[in-house]
């Protein structure tokens, strides 16, 4: 048998481990709209027993399930990979399920809303299909040239590597819906659309890259960025969003890619 | 109502389905019909892997795989379709490749491949390199090719459309489908499909437990509403609960963990599986490493003040393997847990992960009417089906093929079957059962409510047919859902809108559930052996000679209105391997 190597224990070991449940008071104050009821838009405070090692959505679900059940949202899996529940939590973009009460100080009531910009169709759902479209105009698939190969394309690595961050892109919005361009002009495709772009014209086995550089070349594409970060800051997959607009941009420029 | 006119229609938008798509949208108009977006598919939650003899890291072939399926499937495996699955995986994996899909790269620029359970060189002799991977993302990136590719074939789709009903007809005598019936969520109104060709594409049913690895939204929904229309469900007593659940959470972390060298271990720090599977060791199957840690926990030596759960180490991995290898997986201990997997060895527990059973088909994801004949124009594939290529138990790897092997199978058999069919006369008032189901939980007035219900029958489920089963705790089952679905009839809801009313969706995919819960708890019962993913401490053997069969599993109406299951059994396709016991 192998030798036990787990002795010692981490302070952030133990309480991971501490399955007692300590339940705080929490307010949550829910921008809720639902034109059935009403054309306006209005605040809801709603207090629960929670504990804070729980999720965001974990709250809303509480509130759903056990005080009002016409609160609306979507979501699937629950721990940040579907991309369904993108909400504006205390101000900041966010995905519900990745988003742990005890992070956004729980003393003073936690504001959840819809994000920005998408027309709110009800309580925090919006329309997404704006967003889904400005991703079909990018041309987000592998465009190649000649005839298949009979074994898969071979790529480095080092290629593999270039393009990997903006992979991760689960098009939960969060980036686009943060970006005062996009608020203010509903044209402008958005940061994960040029991410998506992105994607495919870093790889080094697309053909199509041109094609999608004249794309963004256009009045709405990828000069409307400002730079503010904004979208960077709020990708709960960590992608380095303005970079990758940056680096489009830069290839724009050089037609190097 | 609406009533629209398609070739082909396919239910459910993950794996499976958008597989099925890009087939059938280039050979016939196809409309898929999605209660997400297709990207919120659970598709995109698989992590570690999708199997394949490529061969291109150590000697393989498609044969050895096929054995170890129908090894981990514990024999109940229908052997010509794990063959097809294992021979046509190598082709599947190099289509999803030229669709664009970013694989893990060897150093001379092929596809990377990995350690997986159950996946060895030679028929058992040591692990091998199967497992085509993308980070520890690949489920991600398989949904987000298709999806891709689904873009650029001018797939049409209907987002957040709710099938709740599947139409049949009895044409001369022979069971055909005619259409669904679906919900639209953003305005409540409801819509008739009329279809040549049907592919049920819409996922697992993970639900109905506490402790899950499924999303929220994976409640049966196809396999029910197929079951209430006669169809049989096949092996629903097979569940399979994934070892590495984050603890209480149930958040999966994949098996890949261990294929990249991560060692589970008891309060002591013992490697436990090297006493269980002293050859694969980590790497078992994952019904017999689930078996193990839930025998350390019982035994005493499970961690945590409440010895509950075991450890899966990573802590010896080098950082940088980490990073690269594994990221998602780690980020998650982080996020959720607030530990370093660095450093800090990760609580977990076996989570309910997958159902092997499902709607009947046959290879060409036919749907089965009885034990030999198909329903013409009604496909299924991916976890709402029963192909059976996974048998009593799954193993990792095999499900990711399975989506794109027969989602690719079903798109194309359903697409030329509608291109010679007629369409099947839709029912008088088409709509009826979904217009009487919607307005009666829309209107009911009663006193019982729909997560109070739903926690029950989780609960329950957790506590007594999960990884350990008896003869009591089957029946305890059975009589507490019995119970559930009695109350269900008096469960209101709050919202009565009509626009994006989840309130009712979610009443409606509760019902789902129940049905589908009763049918695994007394397939269950039924089956007095020990199979895979279903153990059974009061026989915990296994009986070739009685239960070397499929379940399936039928509702009966009687003439009162009474529901009842009936039972039946299917022989098991063997080709050339003979059942032998299972050791890793």
């Amino acid at each position: 048998m192998s030798t036990p190597t787990l002795d010692k224990h981490s302070a952030a070991l133990d309480a991971a481990e501490n399955g007692a449940a300590h339940l705080i008071k929490v307010t949550f104050r829910i921008r809720r709209f639902n034109p059935e009821v009403s054309e306006d838009a209005s605040w809801q405070d709603f207090e629960l027993e929670i504990d804070p090692k729980e999720r965001v959505l974990d709250a809303l679900h509480k509130i759903k399930w056990d005080q009002d059940g016409t609160l609306t949202f979507r979501r699937s899996c629950a721990h940040g990979i579907c991309g369904s529940d993108a909400m504006r939590i205390n101000g900041k973009n966010r995905l519900a399920c990745k988003t742990l009460i005890k992070d956004i100080n729980p003393q003073k009531p936690i504001t959840v809303e819809a994000i920005k910009g998408l027309t709110v169709l009800k309580d925090l759902v919006v329309d997404m299909d704006p967003f889904f479209q400005a991703y079909r105009d990018v041309m987000p698939f592998l465009i190649t040239k000649g005839n298949e190969p009979t074994r898969e394309r071979r790529q480095s690595a080092e290629d593999r590597e270039r393009f990997d961050d903006t992979t991760k892109c689960i098009l939960c919005a969060a980036c686009t819906s943060s970006c005062p361009v996009f608020w203010n002009d509903g044209q402008y495709f958005g940061p994960a659309a040029i991410v998506n772009a992105h994607r495919f014209i870093f790889d080094s086995r697309d053909e199509g890259g041109e094609q999608r550089l004249e794309i963004l070349n256009d009045k709405d594409g990828v000069w409307r960025c400002r730079t503010t970060f904004n979208c960077t800051d709020a990708c709960p997959r960590g992608i380095e969003v303005t970079k990758a607009i940056q680096e489009v941009k830069r290839a724009l420029i050089t037609r190097r890619f | 109502m609406k009533i629209h006119k398609y070739d082909t229609v396919i239910v459910g938008a993950g794996g499976a389905g958008m597989r099925a798509a890009i087939e059938s949208t280039k050979r016939s108009r196809t409309a898929v019909l999605t209660k997400l977006y297709p990207t919120r598919s659970h598709t995109g939650a698989a992590q570690g892997g999708m199997a394949a003899a490529l061969a291109n890291v150590e000697e393989d072939n498609w044969e050895w795989h096929t054995f170890d399926t129908i090894k981990g499937g514990d024999y109940l495996v229908d052997q010509d379709a794990a063959e097809i699955l294992a021979k046509e995986a190598i082709d599947s994996v190099l289509d999803l490749e030229k669709m664009g899909l970013p694989f893990n790269r060897t150093p001379d620029g092929t596809i990377d491949q990995r350690r997986f359970g159950g996946h060895s060189r030679n028929h058992g002799e040591a692990p091998v390199r199967r497992s085509c991977y993308a980070s520890d993302r690949t489920g991600h990136m398989i949904l987000q090719t298709l999806y891709q590719n689904c873009v650029k074939e001018g797939v049409e789709f209907f987002n957040e459309f709710y099938v709740l009903d599947l139409l049949m007809q009895d044409v001369d005598g022979v069971k055909k489908s005619a259409g669904v019936v679906a919900y639209e969520l953003a305005t409540g109104e409801i819509h008739v499909f009329q279809a040549k060709a049907i592919i049920f594409a819409s996922g697992g049913t993970g639900k109905f437990f506490k402790v899950t690895s499924n999303a929220h939204t994976l409640t049966g929904d196809g396999q029910a509403a197929a079951y209430r229309r006669g169809l049989p469900l096949e092996d629903m007593e097979f569940f399979q609960f994934h070892p590495t659940g984050i603890w209480r959470m149930g958040i999966l972390l994949t098996e890949g963990a261990r294929g990249e060298g991560g060692i589970l271990r008891n309060k002591d720090g013992e490697r436990f599986m090297e006493k269980y599977a002293p050859v694969m060791k980590d790497l078992a199957s994952r019904d017999v490493v689930s078996r193990s840690i839930y025998t350390e926990i019982r035994e005493g030596r499970g961690c945590g003040p409440d010895g509950d759960h075991v450890y899966l180490d990573l802590t010896h991995l080098p950082p940088e393997q980490l990073d690269a290898k594994l990221p998602d997986i780690t980020e998650f201990a982080r996020t959720y847990l607030g530990i370093e997997p660095y450093t800090d060895p990760i609580p977990i527990q076996p989570t309910a992960h997958y159902a092997m059973g499902g709607i009947p088909t046959n290879v060409e994801g036919e749907v089965l009417a009885d034990n030999t004949t198909v329903v013409p124009g009604l496909y299924a594939a991916g976890e709402v089906a029963c192909v059976s290529v996974h048998g009593a138990n799954r193993l990792g790897t095999n499900s990711l093929l399975d989506i794109n092997v027969f989602g690719r199978r079903a798109g194309i058999a359903a697409a030329e079957y509608s291109a010679d069919a007629e369409y099947v006369e839709l029912p008088e008032d088409p709509a009826r059962l979904v217009v009487d189901q919607v307005e009666r939980l829309r209107t009911s007035t009663g006193t019982e409510r729909v997560a109070t219900l739903r926690t029950e029958l989780q609960e329950c489920m957790d506590a007594n047919v999960m990884v350990f089963r008896t003869e009591q705790t089957i029946k305890t089952a059975v009589e507490k859902i019995a119970e559930l679905r009695e109350r269900y009839r008096n469960v209101s809801i709050q919202d009565k809108g009509k626009r994006f009313n989840t309130d009712l969706l979610e009443a409606i995919e509760l019902g789902n559930l129940l049905d589908l819960a009763e049918v695994m708890a007394v397939s269950a019962l039924a089956r007095k052996e020990s199979r895979g993913g279903h153990y059974r401490e009061d026989y915990p053997n296994r009986d070739d000679v009685n239960f070397m069969r499929h379940t399936m599993a039928y509702r009966e109406v009687g003439a009162d209105g009474s529901e009842s299951i009936r039972l039946d059994y299917k022989p098991v396709v063997q080709t050339r391997y003979q059942p032998m016991e299972r050791k890793y």
